[in-house]
């Protein structure tokens, strides 16, 4: 055996695709992660929404089997995540270097590397299934283009095209959203949803309430801790919201009985979280621009 | 005189001969290797390196030994101090190798001063003596050379996957600690490879300056090597005839040319160009 090549780790379809028992990080003195209990299904698809430094890039790290939390336990399939390679991790953005002189079928590539193995080029094989990737994602006709030359939505696409050359099983997604123009949403969104009717375990990180209680019929709300978890209208109440925004979050109730929260943490009016709760009890949510929260504050 | 005698004159000359062989070969080597400095922003830790070795190339130089073993011993501590101190502190990563590059430059200068010819050894070792090569250095040069090229070679898909994006490395478990150190340590070999040729303070020009002219000029790394591999020996073949005949020092002036080739791209590349982009786009 090679030694670029895996020994077999359990994985074991029947357990919980997801399983985490406790989990807590810590980085020098801040606290990430505090005691996180979670358990997703095969195939389940879940938003992770919350506060800018609630520990969702941190969760997905500890899934991914990148960073070894101090406390608790972590469980892929039924065994710890060190060994599975059928994590795909689609990372922020920003964490990207754009102008780095790849192409997209060498970025596409990138997710069969550990299959591999060491001292091997790419198989035909290989090959073949870069190309059906990129078929499946739409983006054969941009497969020897520079990835700073698309868009930031042909982007996502391509790093989806790079999960599905890995073959993986679960998905987690960190903020794929941000910063997209709603035609590419929806494409992300329908990509998505097709890599999960084959069977794939999805998290998705969300600055969107209204979208991820639109788009998903699981909903994890974190602030460090488990807020909630569950479908959206269990989950996205005023107190949870209160619990999981806090000092981030200022609450307005209209004359009409609205609710109106608006997430002050980030500068950035990209990531500004400004939904209309319509009714308290079972939040229809809805984006309001900026200019109407502002308006709406009361006054100090 | 003949465009052909100009460049024949100077290999009457053995020591020209050896010079001109050593300069292709570590022009290749050195942007080779730079070109995963550049992408992966290591051009500061490289400049350190190379200042840090030499206590190690004095040390085995007194002695009368190879220097190569010196200098890769050297290499070795100050990475560890280096890591030691940005991990054990509060500091940053870029002050510890400001720190331990700074203090080991100066521990390799006061152990030379203790030599008689000090001026002259201490000039050829930050300068480098690509004139003075002998036929053992040649084969040093060949030897290692191959082998970093060969270790770039057999893992340029792990190392392209850890320079773009390290978590993928751990996510899809290559063993990105140890391709990481593996790295840094090509980047220690190279150095002391080039040493004689151009010395410990134009080195990174070697490694950095080529390479960053063909990211320019290129869209997939391995054009990229190909094209800074290709600067590399235009920049330091014409610099060694340029010095020759202006009686300048040579590997100034290998840096020299391949600093102009960097400023004209810059300047005048096409779609990229500093020029380029200024330029009015209404006609």
């Amino acid at each position: 055996m090679l030694p670029g090549q895996k020994h077999p780790v359990q994985h074991d379809v029947t357990m919980p695709a997801i399983e985490l028992q406790k989990v807590s990080v810590r980085y020098d003195q801040t606290v990430a992660l505090d005691s996180v209990t979670l358990r997703l299904n095969r195939g389940d698809r879940v938003a992770v929404v919350g506060p800018n430094g609630a520990g969702k890039s941190t969760l997905f790290h500890v899934i991914a089997g990148v960073v070894r939390p101090q406390e608790g336990q972590v469980r892929i399939y039924g065994s710890g995540p060190g060994g599975h390679i059928c994590v795909g991790y689609v990372p922020q953005r920003k964490v990207i270097d754009w102008d780095f002189p790849v192409t997209v079928t060498d970025v596409v590539m990138m997710g069969r590397v550990g299959k591999m193995g060491f001292l091997r080029w790419p198989s035909r094989h290989d090959r073949d299934v870069v190309r059906a990737a990129l078929d499946e994602v739409g983006m054969s006709a941009y497969a020897n283009r520079q990835i700073g030359e698309l868009s930031g939505g042909q982007q996502q696409r391509v790093f989806l095209a790079r999960v599905l050359a890995q073959e993986a099983e679960l998905l987690l997604m960190d903020e794929p959203l941000t910063g997209l123009d709603m035609p590419s949403q929806e494409v992300i969104l329908s990509l998505i949803d097709r890599i999960q009717r084959n069977g794939v375990t999805v998290m998705v990180a969300s600055h969107d309430l209204n979208q991820a209680s639109e788009q998903f019929p699981l909903i994890l709300l974190l602030n460090r801790s488990v807020i909630a978890f569950g479908p959206p209208d269990e989950v996205l109440t005023t107190a949870n919201l209160l619990a999981a925004y806090g000092g981030h979050m200022h609450v307005v109730r209209a004359d009409n009985g609205d609710l109106l929260l608006a997430d002050t943490c980030c500068s950035g009016g990209a990531e500004m979280l400004l939904p209309t709760l319509t009714h308290v009890t079972a939040p229809v949510i809805q984006s309001v621009p900026q200019s109407a929260v502002e308006e709406m504050r009361p006054p100090r | 005189m003949e465009l052909l005698q100009v460049l024949t004159e100077p290999l009457s000359y053995p020591f020209m001969v050896r010079a001109l062989l050593a300069a292709i070969m570590v022009g290749v080597l050195c942007p080779v290797v730079g070109a995963y400095m550049v992408l992966k922003g290591l051009s500061f830790f490289g400049d350190a390196l190379a200042h840090a070795i030499l206590p190690g190339v004095v040390l085995t130089f007194l002695l009368g030994w190879p220097m190569a073993i010196g200098a890769l011993a050297s290499a070795l501590i100050a990475a560890f101090l280096i890591g030691l101190i940005s991990q054990r502190s509060t500091l940053q990563e870029d002050t510890a190798i400001g720190i331990v590059f700074a203090g080991a430059f100066a521990l390799g200068v006061a152990m030379l001063s203790t030599v008689n010819n000090y001026a002259v050894d201490l000039t050829h070792i930050l300068f480098g003596d690509v004139l003075g090569v002998s036929q053992n250095d040649l084969w040093v040069i060949l030897a290692l050379g191959a082998m970093v090229l060969s270790a770039i070679l057999i893992l340029y898909k792990e190392f392209l996957v850890l320079t773009f994006d390290p978590v993928l490395a751990l996510v899809l478990r290559l063993p990105a600690t140890a391709l990481r150190y593996l790295m840094l340590g090509l980047i220690a070999l190279t150095v002391v490879t080039s040493l004689q040729t151009v010395g410990i303070a134009l080195v990174l020009a070697m490694l950095v300056t080529p390479a960053a002219t063909a990211r320019i000029l290129t869209r997939r790394l391995p054009a990229m090597m190909a094209v800074a591999a290709a600067l590399g020996v235009i920049s330091n073949v014409s610099g060694l005839y340029i010095s020759y005949y202006l009686n300048i020092a040579s590997g100034p002036t290998m840096v020299l040319v391949a600093t102009l080739f960097f400023g004209l791209v810059f300047l005048f590349a096409p779609g990229r160009g500093m020029i380029w982009r200024i330029a009015p786009t209404t006609s």
